[in-house]
């Protein structure tokens, strides 16, 4: 019931449409690794999934913001059953990579944000945390599929109350593996690299600065 | 009335399902169905003007407010689709949030409430005023006018010269009564067959490119052939309209140029945002604004005319 308002929210205000450029829809196992700018980003991704993928997939989320107040906490955990995480390394408890891996064991899909935290900089990206590089390493087998979310950014900015209704895409690009002896550095420049030749004008974007 | 709804319905519904058998038709004897192709393109056109019909029919069963509101939801996914086109930035954030929120649905309820001294001037004075207030009350000049220019444009194309179209609805015009319904379905039926009847012709005799920047497929021939035979079918409505033969044929030219204009103007726009299409949600024919243009740019005049020479006020 949530979960449907959800879903004719975020079409209502964005007529998102999911653009599967290099991949399929497919039942299959996928780390959905996508560029964050909007506490909506994965409630886009989850939107543009078919049902029968949707159900299996959970969102990887800061635990400080899911907790902190009943709806965020009843949104995040009854209806997206998102993996929860403690982004603070000195109160937490539990390894978020270790969290993961366990999600994926028990055969759901995750969306991850490896930028780690929201984007709010005029920057098109931030550098890539080291959780999809250890995630990759601990469960290598899994596809990592990038994802880039067009203009949510624009709909919700920073303390806006009501959304502004703009046209969202959901682009999936071409799935990726960590590749045997590579290290950190060359799979997160890989994976920034998979993630940004999706962004539409980013060519243009980069000849012109 | 009612008989005369019958013979327009079944009319509607007898050329779309000539359509349909046509399409069906030319889909089996084509070598090239993939997605993507002429014939997958012009069959799901046809499918989307079923869907837009029985839409528009159900919203004139359920009267005047099922009109505004049809034209209010339409306003509302062309402001959509025009607004992520834009260069607004976060400072614009209260002005569009007003646009959407409080401007749309304030112009419908006046449209509603025939409030004609106030959906007139609603948007072009105390719209166009107040927004770029709003907006440069957050202090950031950059490329203000631009962005101050482009929302109020937004909101003249989605939502003013759309809400013209039921405002038809609240003219007074003598012996009439109760039948202004019929002038929106003139409206809409010529401009849109006009846009149809443009592709045909274009396609069967089209040769001299008439705006080969904005819009290369659009050919003198196409437009001649286009708006004569949308403003012969005018002229053939002029039973339902208070207009006489000579009347509608002429009120048909209008709107058709019009029309036709107003599809070149949107064309610019797409062009320069290096966009093919406004949105994708009408299949085959891309967004609303795609399928709107020529309404949009037709409706204010036509209301206006009428207004001056029919409407007793």
């Amino acid at each position: 019931m949530t979960s449907a308002l959800i879903l004719v929210t975020a079409h209502v205000v964005t007529a998102v449409r999911g653009v599967w450029q290099s991949t399929d829809p497919v039942v299959k196992q996928r780390i959905y690794f996508a560029n964050h700018s909007s506490h909506g980003d994965f409630v886009l991704v989850w939107t543009v999934l078919p049902s029968h993928l949707r159900a299996q997939t959970r969102p990887v989320a800061g635990a400080d913001y899911w907790l902190g107040s009943q709806l965020k906490q009843f949104i995040g955990q009854s209806v997206f059953n998102a993996v929860l995480i403690d982004r603070n390394p000195e109160t937490r408890q539990a390894d978020p990579v270790e969290q993961m891996a366990e999600a994926l064991d028990a055969n759901d899909s995750l969306i991850l944000f490896p930028e780690g935290t929201r984007n709010t900089t005029e920057d098109i990206l931030l550098p890539f945390k080291a959780g999809l590089f250890n995630l990759a390493i601990a469960r290598p087998h899994v596809d990592l599929v990038p994802v880039w979310i067009d203009n949510l950014n624009r709909v919700m900015p920073k303390g806006a109350l009501l959304p502004i209704p703009l046209i969202c895409t959901v682009t999936f690009g071409d799935t990726l593996h960590i590749e045997e002896d590579e290290d950190k550095e060359a799979f997160l420049n890989r994976a920034e690299k998979a993630l940004l030749d999706l962004a539409p004008g980013h060519e243009v974007a980069e000849t012109a600065s | 009335m009612n008989g005369d709804v019958l013979i327009l319905l079944t009319a509607v519904i007898g050329i779309l399902f000539v359509a349909s058998t046509v399409g069906f038709v030319l889909r089996l004897r084509a070598s090239d169905t993939g997605p993507g192709s002429a014939i997958e393109n012009l069959n799901a056109r046809i499918n989307a003007w079923w869907v837009m019909v029985i839409v528009m029919a159900i919203a004139f069963v359920a009267g005047k407010t099922g009109v505004v509101i049809l034209f209010a939801i339409c306003s509302f996914a062309a402001l959509r689709e025009f607004l992520t086109l834009t260069n607004t930035k976060t400072a614009d954030y209260w002005a569009l949030a007003a646009a959407v929120f409080v401007v749309l649905p304030v112009q419908y309820l006046s449209v509603g409430m025939n409030w004609y001294g106030f959906y007139s001037i609603f948007i072009p004075v105390y719209a166009f005023l107040l927004m770029p207030i709003i907006s440069a009350l957050r202090g950031d000049t950059k490329d203000f006018l631009i962005r101050v220019a482009e929302a109020q444009w937004a909101l003249m194309i989605c939502v003013f010269c759309v809400s013209h179209v039921p405002a038809l609805l609240s003219l007074n015009i003598p012996g009439y009564e109760g039948r202004n319904l019929f002038l929106i379905f003139f409206l809409v039926v010529v401009v849109q067959s006009s846009d149809v009847l443009q592709y045909v012709w274009g396609k069967l005799l089209g040769r001299r490119k008439i705006a080969p920047k904005l819009s290369p497929s659009k050919t003198l021939e196409g437009l001649l052939g286009g708006v004569l035979s949308a403003s012969l079918l005018g002229a053939a409505l002029f039973w339902i309209t208070p207009f006489s033969i000579w009347q509608a044929a002429a009120l048909s030219l209008v709107i058709t140029l019009m029309g036709f204009f107003g599809g070149l103007v949107m064309s610019a726009i797409k062009r320069d945002r290096g966009v093919k299409d406004w949105g994708h949600l009408i299949s085959g024919h891309g967004g609303f604004i795609d399928r709107l243009d020529s309404v949009i740019f037709s409706a204010p005049i036509f209301f206006h005319i009428v207004r001056f020479y029919w409407d007793v006020h």
